[in-house]
């Protein structure tokens, strides 16, 4: 079994602290932005930002996979 | 027709229409919990999409998720992020517990702590949390059929009478082998509630307000705290949020059902593409916030949150509509009824009973056992659904404070050398019943966390301590070190 690469694993931990342990910063109604409240704003727009992080996550492991298939 | 009539006539007609379909094309293909989990998966791209989209709305995000952003307001915006964060933490050990599947022949969670750990009292407790943790989750399904019966008759058939009915057919449904429903039946649900959704998160706040900002404008101006932690609650603040968020992301894949699915993945690199694709699917949800948040103002002094968006509905729009949103939010409840029911009673006969208490038990007796199963954790949900008074969402937490305690035993198995069977045992006896003794003595939250997330830092703590005071068993599977 391969454990995650360090770069997949830091791509991994953004979201984590984006969407949960920042909530103190983020958890605000103003400014608005595009008629949302901040909060659930940040929320939506990260949504979309996880899947970016984990798309890098994945081309870092399908990567490290594919050197490994090299290797004799 | 009164628009009593026509809405639960439409109701009706709409459930017995998809169960009849069921039967019928059901008999070759077999539904059980974690082709519900993944069902549909057969289908073109563009169709999958929209079903996948369809499928976020259960009863949980329908009626629980806008019921909560009614009653308690910021605190719901949990619910966005925790599917999203048990993506990305499913991203690195699904594809390991995979592995060990496919080496292991490993089929459900009982399965993976029977060959792991070698130790049957241990791999016993998993099902005996498994089903626990179900109760709960058949109960809101029950609360649902209620709220949607009663809400849709203008209140002439009450929630309880709503309940006990759809027990019965339910059970009746069950007992008589009906859980068979291919995956399009449930594809017509998922395309209706991804239609009802659109029309209700973007219908309702341009009906009363002109628009989703301006609903936001009007309710920052009338309620500013409502659309903060710890919003209308006196303590879902932000270490609530935070211990929620984790406890239910850790949770997410310990269900009995959506562990077992893991093992039916093509491969490990399926379930990566997975992580990535699927948070997206959790966008739609925020549709369900609009609704609870435009419900604030426009039915200010609802007893039950939960009746929110429905009652917004049956006030905006004509009664025909009510009546689909209601018979595809009924077949939303019930198809996830009837199969966590038969799940619950299967891992109870199967991997409880037989192993345990009768070995030389046969197929068929096992079959028997878990009709009966059936029969009482039908009456014992219903019991709990018509006597409680807990929220939709309170209810699948309850849920998430069972079943994520069996996460150390999953976690620590794929990692850490020196686990033991004994450990695990040990820490998720702990952690079980610190999450019983705290919800019980209402003390959750507790110290303003998330009491299922205290117990399973105790839990932790606990398996690892016992880990360490103890020696493996004979035969017990070591992750390998690397």
């Amino acid at each position: 079994m391969k454990k995650p690469s360090i770069g997949a694993l830091a791509l991994g931990a953004i979201p984590f602290v984006a969407m949960c342990f920042s909530v103190a910063l983020w958890d605000r109604v103003a400014p608005t932005v595009l008629g949302l409240p901040f909060n659930l704003f940040w929320l939506i727009f990260w949504i979309v930002l996880t899947s970016c992080c984990m798309w890098g996550a994945y081309r870092f492991e399908s990567r490290s996979e594919n050197k490994g298939n090299r290797d004799p | 027709m009164s628009p009593a009539a026509t809405a639960l006539t439409l109701i009706v007609a709409i459930v017995a229409i998809g169960t009849a379909i069921g039967f019928l094309a059901g008999s070759r293909q077999r539904m059980d919990l974690e082709q519900w989990t993944v069902g549909g998966r057969g289908f073109g791209a563009g169709l999958v999409f929209l079903l996948m989209a369809g499928e976020v709305y259960t009863t949980f995000t329908f009626l629980g998720v806008s019921g909560w952003a009614y009653s308690r307001g910021a605190p719901v915006l949990y619910a966005l992020a925790y599917p999203t964060l048990a993506y990305v933490a499913s991203f690195f050990f699904l594809p390991q517990l995979w592995e060990l599947g496919r080496q292991h022949r490993m089929q459900t969670q009982p399965d993976f702590f029977n060959v792991l750990y070698r130790n049957p009292y241990l791999s016993g407790l998993v099902c005996v949390v498994g089903i626990l943790a179900f109760v709960p989750y058949i109960q809101l399904q029950l609360d649902g059929i209620g709220i949607i019966v009663s809400v849709a008759s203008f209140g002439h058939i009450g929630r309880a009478a709503a309940m006990t009915v759809g027990t019965v057919l339910l059970v009746a449904f069950v007992v008589a082998n009906g859980v068979r429903a291919v995956a399009w039946v449930s594809a017509v649900k998922d395309l209706l509630m991804l239609i009802a959704a659109i029309a209700i998160g973007f219908g309702i706040p341009l009906a009363y307000f002109g628009g989703i900002g301006a609903m936001f404008t009007a309710l920052i101006q009338a309620r500013p705290e409502h659309l903060v932690m710890p919003g209308s609650t006196p303590n879902l603040g932000h270490s609530w949020y935070m211990s929620t968020v984790l406890l239910t992301a850790c949770g997410f894949y310990m269900w009995p059902h959506t562990f077992g699915a893991t093992f039916t993945a093509k491969s490990a690199d399926t379930l990566r593409r997975n992580a990535v694709v699927m948070p997206l699917y959790s966008l739609t949800l925020a549709l369900m916030f609009f609704a609870g948040f435009a419900a604030v103002l426009i039915l200010p002094h609802l007893q039950n949150g939960d009746l929110a968006l429905l009652i917004v509905v049956r006030r905006t729009f004509p009664a025909w509509f009510l009546g689909v949103i209601g018979g595809a939010g009924a077949l939303t409840a019930m198809v996830p009824a009837a199969i966590l029911l038969l799940s619950a009673a299967t891992l109870f006969a199967k991997n409880l009973y037989r192993p345990l208490l009768a070995p030389a038990m046969s197929d068929d007796g096992v079959a028997r056992l878990a009709r009966a199963m059936v029969v009482l954790l039908g009456a014992l949900s219903l019991g709990l659904a018509i006597h409680g008074a807990s929220t939709i969402v309170a209810l699948l937490l309850t849920g998430y404070a069972m079943v994520a305690q069996c996460l150390p035993g999953v976690l620590l198995g794929l990692y850490w050398q020196r686990v033991t069977g004994t450990g695990v045992l040990i820490g998720l006896i702990v952690g079980v019943l610190t999450a019983v003794t705290l919800m019980s003595a209402h003390l959750d939250p507790i110290g303003g966390l998330n009491a299922g997330f205290v117990a399973l830092c105790i839990n932790f703590v606990a398996t690892i301590a016992g880990s360490l005071a103890t020696r493996a068993s004979a035969g017990q599977v070591m992750p390998e070190a690397t």
